[in-house]
């Protein structure tokens, strides 16, 4: 451990000759350990080792489950379409699915990462303050909510936007209004529609995703496949990866997510489509790359709970909003989906992934206690709403999130006036 | 339940200004604190509900086709008509808040006169002739719209206050950033736009 202080020490570049060097050293410095500076005799302010840095980190820690299952789902997702390896682990085909994924997940994570972080370091060396941290989290967070298919142009733009618009704009990190990762999100969206809906988007590697479709294979990953995994499986004598264009899709295949089955036909459409409850609860269907394991998302929001550094009450009462509209959606009848059952509501598409990750966001949601049962408790009730009733959008938490995010500070406003003129009123009566 | 969905529809799906960026002017220019912003926010609901019904009356009973007299056709003077009702009701407006509360009187300033060339009134009036609704959806479409006004710009006006306390280039502040938020809070409206509440 001193060695590798002593060693940053002796690289520490000169903050007046190349102060871009200097941040990106301090960046990483501070990212390494925590810095040493104490709670001082004058001043208000606590100085704490647990400080910023260490909190995001801690939520990055949290989602490495539902990455770890992302970059096998990808590669599940993709061989079951081909009709090959249709079981979860069946063991002939559990290294081709690991290495098919991270093919898929480490261009969109490095692309993620390196857009991001190079707006981050350029406008900390240009503002002349450290390097904010901010985009440890929203850099986490995209690849995750992204499609595994999408192209990385697409992907670095919606970065850029997200960064500059949405937060640089705003001043930095801790300053934004809307949630950076969604407002990426969503700016694919709304600009690429095509590239983010549709049955075809969410199974990684084929030219279509229904009978007719084969597997094919960008330059990037014939020439990984080729000359990095290929050789190395023959020689472990494993099965390997074939050429561009050699798979069909199975016959009957059609890449629908559940939540698109659902609206068009109810649970009975989700169910006569070859899903299982089981199958969405553990996160075995197509779907952005870390939304769809419920147990894992669970688990990372169990760490941030007991860690308090997400809001239990955020997330209380979103679950409840959620779980409330549902239920009145399953007295009222009116389409298909308003059947299904409030309790499969909750674990379908990416309900609990957004609770536990999107909108416990201490930035952008509401600061206030009782701002923040109003703000989850809308988030529910809108999100079913968009998701249930709205035939544009397949799902609804990332805009209902955003929607909430733009009323975040007047919940707040008035929280406030409403206790500053309880006390007031407090006082005259004393 | 017609109505629910003519009111929801207005105020939400088809936003005033987060969706047709109607009534920018007062939008921008008032909605630099709460108090104020809710201030007018009430003050264009008010004159949106009062002037479209009396709007509709007109139409109706003195501009459509051949309704003072046979075969004459009054409705180009539809637009100086639909201002001048306006332009009365803001005064009504201005003598009501002048007298009960001067204080957001004069926190509003010249920006309470110029409601009556607020876009958004007169698009709501001209947007209820073209979709030909009745009475009864004229004055819930009034109210609807005013509400959705009122919401975008009390939501504004929290945001940049909040924003006092940011960094924001130099560049951007002010004007700037409220252009980029308007855009922002546009994304955040086109999560309901889409749904047809009178389909259930």
């Amino acid at each position: 451990m001193k060695k590798i202080i002593k060693f940053l020490e002796r690289i520490e570049p000169d903050k007046k000759k190349s102060p871009l060097l200097h941040t990106v050293f301090d960046g990483f410095h501070t990212f390494l350990f925590a810095p040493n500076s104490v709670t001082g005799k004058s001043g208000v302010q606590i100085r704490d080792g647990m400080d910023l840095k260490r909190q995001m980190v801690f939520v990055v820690i949290a989602m490495q489950l539902c990455y770890l299952f992302g970059t096998y789902n990808i590669g599940h997702q993709h061989f079951a379409a081909l009709g090959m390896y249709t079981d979860i682990f069946d063991f002939q085909g559990i290294h081709l699915k690991l290495a098919y994924g991270l093919v898929q997940l480490l261009p969109i994570f490095v692309v993620a990462h390196v857009v991001g972080l190079g707006v981050e370091f350029f406008y900390a060396a240009k503002k002349g303050h450290p390097i904010e941290e901010g985009f440890l989290v929203t850099g986490a967070l995209i690849p995750l909510i992204m499609p595994p298919d999408i192209p990385l142009w697409i992907l670095a733009l919606a970065v850029l936007f997200a960064v500059i618009i949405g937060k640089e704009a705003f001043g930095g990190t801790g300053m934004n209004i809307l949630n950076i990762a969604l407002l990426a999100r969503v700016f694919v969206f709304f600009a690429y529609p095509t590239t983010i809906s549709g049955d075809e988007a969410w199974v990684a590697g084929l030219t279509q995703a229904s009978e007719g479709g084969v597997s094919t294979y960008g330059m990037f990953e014939t020439f990984v496949h080729e000359w990095v995994f290929n050789p190395m499986f023959s020689m472990l004598g494993l099965d390997q990866f074939a050429a561009s264009g050699t798979q069909a899709v199975v016959d009957g295949y059609t890449g629908a997510t559940p939540l698109a089955l659902a609206f068009q036909s109810g649970w009975d459409g989700v169910e006569s489509a070859g899903y299982t409850f089981s199958e969405i609860f553990w996160g075995w269907i197509p779907g952005s790359i870390g939304e769809t394991s419920k147990p894992l998302i669970i688990i990372g929001g169990i760490m941030l709970l007991v860690t308090r550094i997400a809001s239990w009450r955020i997330m209380l009462s979103m679950l409840v909003g959620g779980f409330l509209m549902a239920l009145i959606m399953n007295g009222w009848e009116a389409t298909p989906f308003m059947e299904v059952p409030a309790h499969y509501q909750i674990f379908m598409g990416s309900f609990l992934f957004a609770m536990v990750f999107m909108a416990t966001d201490p930035v952008t949601a509401t600061s206030t206690n009782t701002g923040k049962y109003i703000y989850g408790f809308l988030i529910g009730m809108i999100g079913m709403i968009i998701r249930v009733m709205n035939p544009a959008y397949p799902e609804g938490w990332m805009l209902a999130i955003l929607f909430l995010n733009v009323f975040a500070p007047l919940i707040d406003h008035y929280v406030l006036q409403a206790n500053i003129s309880r006390r007031l009123k407090r006082a005259a009566n004393a | 339940m017609e109505y629910v969905s003519i009111f929801l529809k207005s105020a939400f799906i088809e936003n005033m200004v987060l969706a047709y960026f109607l009534g920018m002017c007062s939008y921008l220019a008032v909605s630099k604190s709460v108090k104020t912003a809710f201030g007018l926010g009430l003050a264009v609901i008010f004159v949106l509900g009062i002037t479209m019904p009396i709007n509709w009356l007109i139409n109706t009973y003195l501009l459509a086709d051949g309704v003072v007299i046979a075969g004459v056709d009054l409705s180009f003077l539809r637009f100086i008509i639909f201002i001048a009702v306006i332009a009365s009701m803001v005064q009504l407006v201005e003598m009501i808040i002048e007298k009960f509360s001067p204080s957001l009187y004069n926190s509003l300033g010249i920006f309470l006169p110029l409601i009556t060339v607020n876009c958004a009134i007169l698009g709501g009036s001209l947007f209820m002739v073209s979709r030909s609704y009745g009475f009864g959806m004229s004055v819930t479409y009034g109210l609807g719209s005013g509400f959705g006004w009122f919401l975008a710009i009390i939501a504004i006006a929290a945001i940049r206050e909040k924003l006092r306390y940011s960094d924001v280039p130099p560049a951007l502040r002010g004007l700037g950033m409220a252009f980029i938020l308007t855009g922002l809070m546009g994304i955040a409206f086109m999560s309901l736009m889409g749904i047809d509440p009178s389909a259930y």
